[in-house]
């Protein structure tokens, strides 16, 4: 079926003659097959929006309807490769991207090995194969809605990544396979959160945590290390699988994260970081409706890996760009704006991608999740913008980065003020069913500490510290120990970049423990002025000077530091 | 840069003519953000215009008019279009050449001669082919290159107000910046600027066109502000083929960014289209980030392309849209004050609200000198501890300062006058600047020098006492 381009207006191009196109249907423009989406349906009109840049696109031009929604080819290339927001290889493309120049997954041979025999039964989601890859292990699934019995499975060895490996119930089944990206991959049951999503930053970890299959958003102005942030999460948390969206971001950015990753180790599996990792970047001079789709790409990929299942996380910097990409075609197509221009859709559309996290039990049987981390970046560093506003509305677990704190260089800026996480009093029982019984309670006075010192703080710069009584000083202290010894943390350190749960629990009961034993100091006579100039240079340089999983090294040095305090008069 | 002649088919039914908008009705096989020249029929006087495509709608399009449509009558004009979205010779002819905001040469010479074309439109670079950012490029101004290097690759804006010296800055950066033995070259953008302005910077850069390292696209305050939004295009474009094609480091200065929003938000508001913060269109992030992001390395390509955009602040507020949607984009920033300036500090230069994101790889062992990090990280950490003794002493008095704070506040004045402060036309090596740096550190005791490493502490001895 074609049509002929009567309207066209960057992004957005109306179509005529497409008659029984469907919503969400991909269609090609023009002589160059650009790709496009269909928005909207009015009376004849089709509106689509271009997934290239639509220069030299003349009315009369021809498109062609092709007849699927956008899709997007899950195999085993997807681990340690680079894409686009379309899902398009990105490695084997050229230097400049044109939108001549980029082609779907090329064909390529991988190693099969069946799971299954002829003359099985088989349901949807059951394993049929599996093929080795770099990282993990890639399992091929009867696809969702594919059972029966198993009528041919292709010997092991090379076979092409779009060759039949298996027949069930009359259907073929190839190692990649497509998947309409804005549709959910289904799932037989959803589960609650329950174990943590452990990151390897402390102040998540202790914090403000989050489960798995929960959700995060991470909102920061600029220069607040955003992300950094996301970076070190991506590199250090202990999930099987992460991908990774660079949304609309920085070019430079994306290439130092392909060096990086790969470079680094997994510290659980010793395998290269790169090798558990999908990166799709849509850098910002990228086209921007790619944007859009980058983002339902992404938690597609996910949640592939989750059928697997695999723990995947989706870490997609930043929403913000892909919320300007529905404002842009909004205002294109003449859509009635709600708050700053934004499509009113804005919140269910980001309810409905954060609503893509869960933790479930797979078709195939599998307990496994999909988190997923958002970054927002207000406009102004204004919170209350749309975007931001709503966003809190749907997550989990929110990180509010602090350009204060920031340009204090306190990193990760993460603001105890300004941040919830509502996976913590689920965790806190998963916590203590798991060996650590006091972690919710050490977390409570953590957050009451730090509160209290931020409220003395304040006074303090009213009247002055000294004329405040010595065990609001003692508290004022605290915060401080808790700031510096541990909620800062050093990514660029390799005893500080990844702190494993033990040793944050260690550094956190060291520093309540010098504070209690302070208190007990101030009991005992001593002045608050004799306390502060003490050096707690031992305990404030714990975190660097032991090794990432060196929890057995913290109790040394907060036996040096009582024992300073205990050599007060 | 080109004539009517190349165009087969003129439309002669203009329909409106709104602000820099010109809609023609009638037309056939006109592709979106296509190239297009205006005339008028019947003066052979008057030069023709030039435009681009925004909109094709059925029979209609809608055309920016770049030289703006005063003088055009809806009976009397012809629209032309190229077929193509705009191109522009490149090559390394454009070198040692003054262009106004079209690339028309206003210097008196030939036009711009080239064997090759690009789209100004550029296409993006492959994420996966870019290089990071790894070697410095050094400005030869103490404050940037110490505390805040450029580096190869990199977009590093001037944040500034209206009143303060961020064109001769921006000169002085373009006049003196150099990337190792390596050839150097400097595309100059100004957009907006006012003639005085124009001459100042055509004559600080005069040495350096001379030495054909240099091309000067020059957009005055009076020249038609639609033309603005095409001068950025031109500058990158020929500057990536000078640096990707003729591998050389180039670095582009696009001085002022807020001119050339201003100018696409006039397009955006005679369009009628939905105005976003402060009336800026809602795509302002993208199009920014459609120019800054032309910058970087490839892997395996010899050449750099470096970018410092220079933009005025409205009312010196930071959240303005231009220098936040700027900031969310670029990897750092150079922000001038006018505190420092009443000072009669030059270059004005705020050192903690200043940031380059990218010089942890570009600076140190190896890079520029192994000292220079650390020398760095301490002279930002003594700067942060003097505001805060400053703003104390503001409420206690310097006389109730104890020891240590009063000398944290020497520290300040001592930096700003033997490091910040330097002539416009002074350029000092890296050793020079370094050197400057410990100059001023000594003025603290070595116990307040807890981010230096002994052995750096052991090769610049302290004074006695």
């Amino acid at each position: 079926m074609s049509g002929r381009v009567t309207r066209v207006s960057g992004p957005l191009v109306e179509v005529d003659g497409l008659e029984g196109v469907a919503m969400a249907e991909v269609v090609a423009l023009g002589a160059a097959r650009l790709p496009g989406e269909v928005v909207a349906i009015e009376d004849q009109v089709v509106s689509v929006q271009a997934y290239e840049y639509t220069g030299g696109l003349a009315v009369g031009d021809p498109v062609e309807a092709l007849g699927h929604p956008l899709s997007a080819t899950l195999g085993p290339q997807l681990l340690g490769g680079v894409f686009d927001g379309l899902l398009r290889p990105l490695s084997d493309a050229p230097t400049w991207l044109g939108p001549l120049t980029r082609h779907d997954t090329g064909r390529s041979e991988r190693e099969w090995r069946p799971a299954i025999a002829v003359g099985e039964h088989v349901g949807d989601g059951a394993l049929l194969g599996t093929v080795p890859a770099g990282g993990i292990e890639y399992r091929v699934l009867a696809p969702p809605g594919v059972a029966g019995t198993v009528e041919h499975v292709a010997v092991a060895g090379a076979h092409g990544t779009e060759d039949v490996v298996a027949v069930v119930g009359g259907v073929e089944v190839t190692m990649s396979q497509r998947w309409p990206v804005r549709r959910p991959r289904p799932v037989r049951e959803r589960l609650p959160a329950a174990a943590p999503l452990v990151t390897g930053q402390r102040v998540l970890d202790a914090v403000f945590p989050l489960a798995q299959g929960s959700s995060a958003a991470v909102p920061g102005g600029f220069g607040t290390g955003k992300t950094m942030l996301l970076q070190q999460i991506a590199k250090w948390c202990d999930a099987d699988v992460i991908v990774y969206i660079g949304c609309g971001e920085r070019g430079n950015e994306m290439a130092d994260v392909l060096d990086e990753l790969g470079e680094l180790t997994d510290p659980r599996t010793g395998r290269l970081l790169a090798d558990r990792t999908v990166i799709i970047a849509n850098t910002s001079n990228m086209p921007m409706m790619a944007r859009e789709a980058s983002i339902y790409s992404g938690v597609t990929v996910a949640e592939h890996f989750r059928d697997m299942g695999y723990h995947a996380v989706v870490i997609a910097d930043s929403t913000s760009r892909w919320a300007e990409a529905l404002r842009e075609l909004g205002s294109r197509s003449g859509a009635l704006p709600a708050e700053e221009g934004y499509p009113a859709s804005l919140s269910s559309a980001l309810a409905a991608f954060y609503e893509r996290a869960g933790r479930a039990v797979t078709l195939g049987g599998a307990t496994a999740s999909v988190t997923i981390i958002g970054a927002v970046s207000p406009a102004g560093g204004d919170t209350t913008e749309p975007v931001t506003a709503q966003t809190e509305r749907f997550v989990r677990t929110l990180w509010s980065l602090d350009r204060g704190l920031a340009y204090a260089r306190h990193y990760p800026a993460v603001a105890w003020s300004g941040s919830f996480s509502r996976d913590a009093e689920g965790l806190a029982a998963w916590y203590a069913g798991n060996g650590d019984p006091g972690w919710g309670a050490r977390r409570a006075r953590v957050t009451t500490l730090l509160a209290e010192a931020d409220r003395l703080g304040e006074l303090a710069e009213l009247v002055g510290a000294g004329s405040l009584p010595g065990h609001e000083r003692v508290v004022l202290l605290a915060g401080r120990l808790l700031r510096e010894g541990v909620l800062q943390q050093n990514a660029l350190s390799d005893n500080d970049a990844r702190c494993a749960p033990a040793k944050t629990a260690a550094l956190i009961d060291a520093v309540l423990d010098v504070v209690d034993r302070c208190e007990a100091a101030i009991e005992g006579g001593s002045t608050a002025t004799e306390i502060e100039e003490l050096d707690f240079s031992p305990l404030l340089r714990a975190a660097q000077d032991t090794p990432p999983d060196g929890a057995a090294g913290i109790a040394s040095r907060r036996q040096q530091q009582l024992d300073r305090l205990a050599a007060l008069p | 840069m080109s004539t009517t002649d190349w165009f087969p088919v003129r439309y002669a039914g203009v329909r409106d003519l709104r602000g820099p908008l010109l809609v023609v009705r009638g037309v056939e096989r006109v592709g979106w953000d296509e190239f297009a020249v205006v005339r008028i029929v019947g003066s052979a006087g008057e030069p023709e215009r030039h435009g681009l495509v925004l909109e094709v709608d059925h029979d209609l399009a809608v055309v920016q008019v770049l030289e703006g449509t005063d003088g055009l009558v809806p009976g009397r004009t012809e629209v032309a279009f190229a077929g193509a979205p705009l191109r522009v010779p490149i090559g390394p002819g454009w070198l040692g050449r003054v262009c106004n905001g079209r690339g028309e040469p206003v210097d008196g010479g030939p036009p711009i001669v080239a064997t090759r074309t690009a789209p100004v439109a550029g296409s993006p670079l492959n994420p996966v082919h870019r290089r990071p950012p790894a070697e410095p490029v050094l400005t030869g101004i103490s404050a940037i290159d110490a505390l805040m290097t450029l580096v190869r690759g990199q977009k590093l804006p001037i944040f500034s107000a209206a009143g303060l010296p961020h064109l001769e800055l921006a000169a002085q950066i373009a006049a003196q910046s150099t990337s190792g033995d390596e050839p150097f070259c400097v595309v100059f953008a100004a957009m907006g600027v006012t003639h005085p302005d124009a001459d100042a910077v055509r004559a600080r850069l005069e040495e350096r066109s001379a030495a054909g390292e240099l091309v000067l696209l020059l957009n005055t305050a009076d020249d038609p502000v639609i033309e603005r939004i095409l001068t950025p295009r031109i500058a990158l474009t020929v500057a990536e083929d000078l640096a990707f094609e003729q591998h050389r480091h180039v670095l582009v200065v696009l001085a002022d960014m807020t001119s050339y929003a201003e100018a696409l938000r006039e397009v955006a508001a005679a369009r009628g289209e939905m105005p976003g913060r402060r009336a800026y269109p809602g795509y302002l992030y993208s199009d920014l980030a459609s120019l800054y992001e032309r910058c970087g390395q490839i892997r395996g390509v010899a050449g750099s392309l470096t970018v410092v955009p220079v933009l005025t602040m409205p009312g010196g507020d930071i959240t303005h849209p231009v220098p936040d949607l700027t900031g969310y984009i670029t990897e750092g920033q150079i922000v001038l004050t006018s505190d420092v300036h009443a000072r009669g500090i030059y270059p004005p230069v705020d050192p903690l609200s200043s940031l380059s994101r990218l010089m942890r790889s570009g600076a140190g062992a190896g890079r520029t000198r192994e000292d220079h990090l650390e020398v760095a990280a301490q002279l930002l950490a003594a700067l942060a501890r003097a505001r805060q003794v400053q703003q104390l002493a503001e409420i206690v008095g310097e006389a109730a300062l104890n020891g240590t704070d009063q000398l944290y506040l020497e520290f300040a004045t001592t930096f700003e006058r033997v490091l910040a402060d330097q002539g416009q036309g002074e350029r000092r090596t890296l050793d020079e600047t370094l050197e400057r740096c410990w100059q001023v550190l000594t003025v603290l005791p070595a116990r307040e020098l807890t981010m230096l490493s002994r052995r750096f502490l052991a090769q610049h001895p302290r004074p006695e006492g």
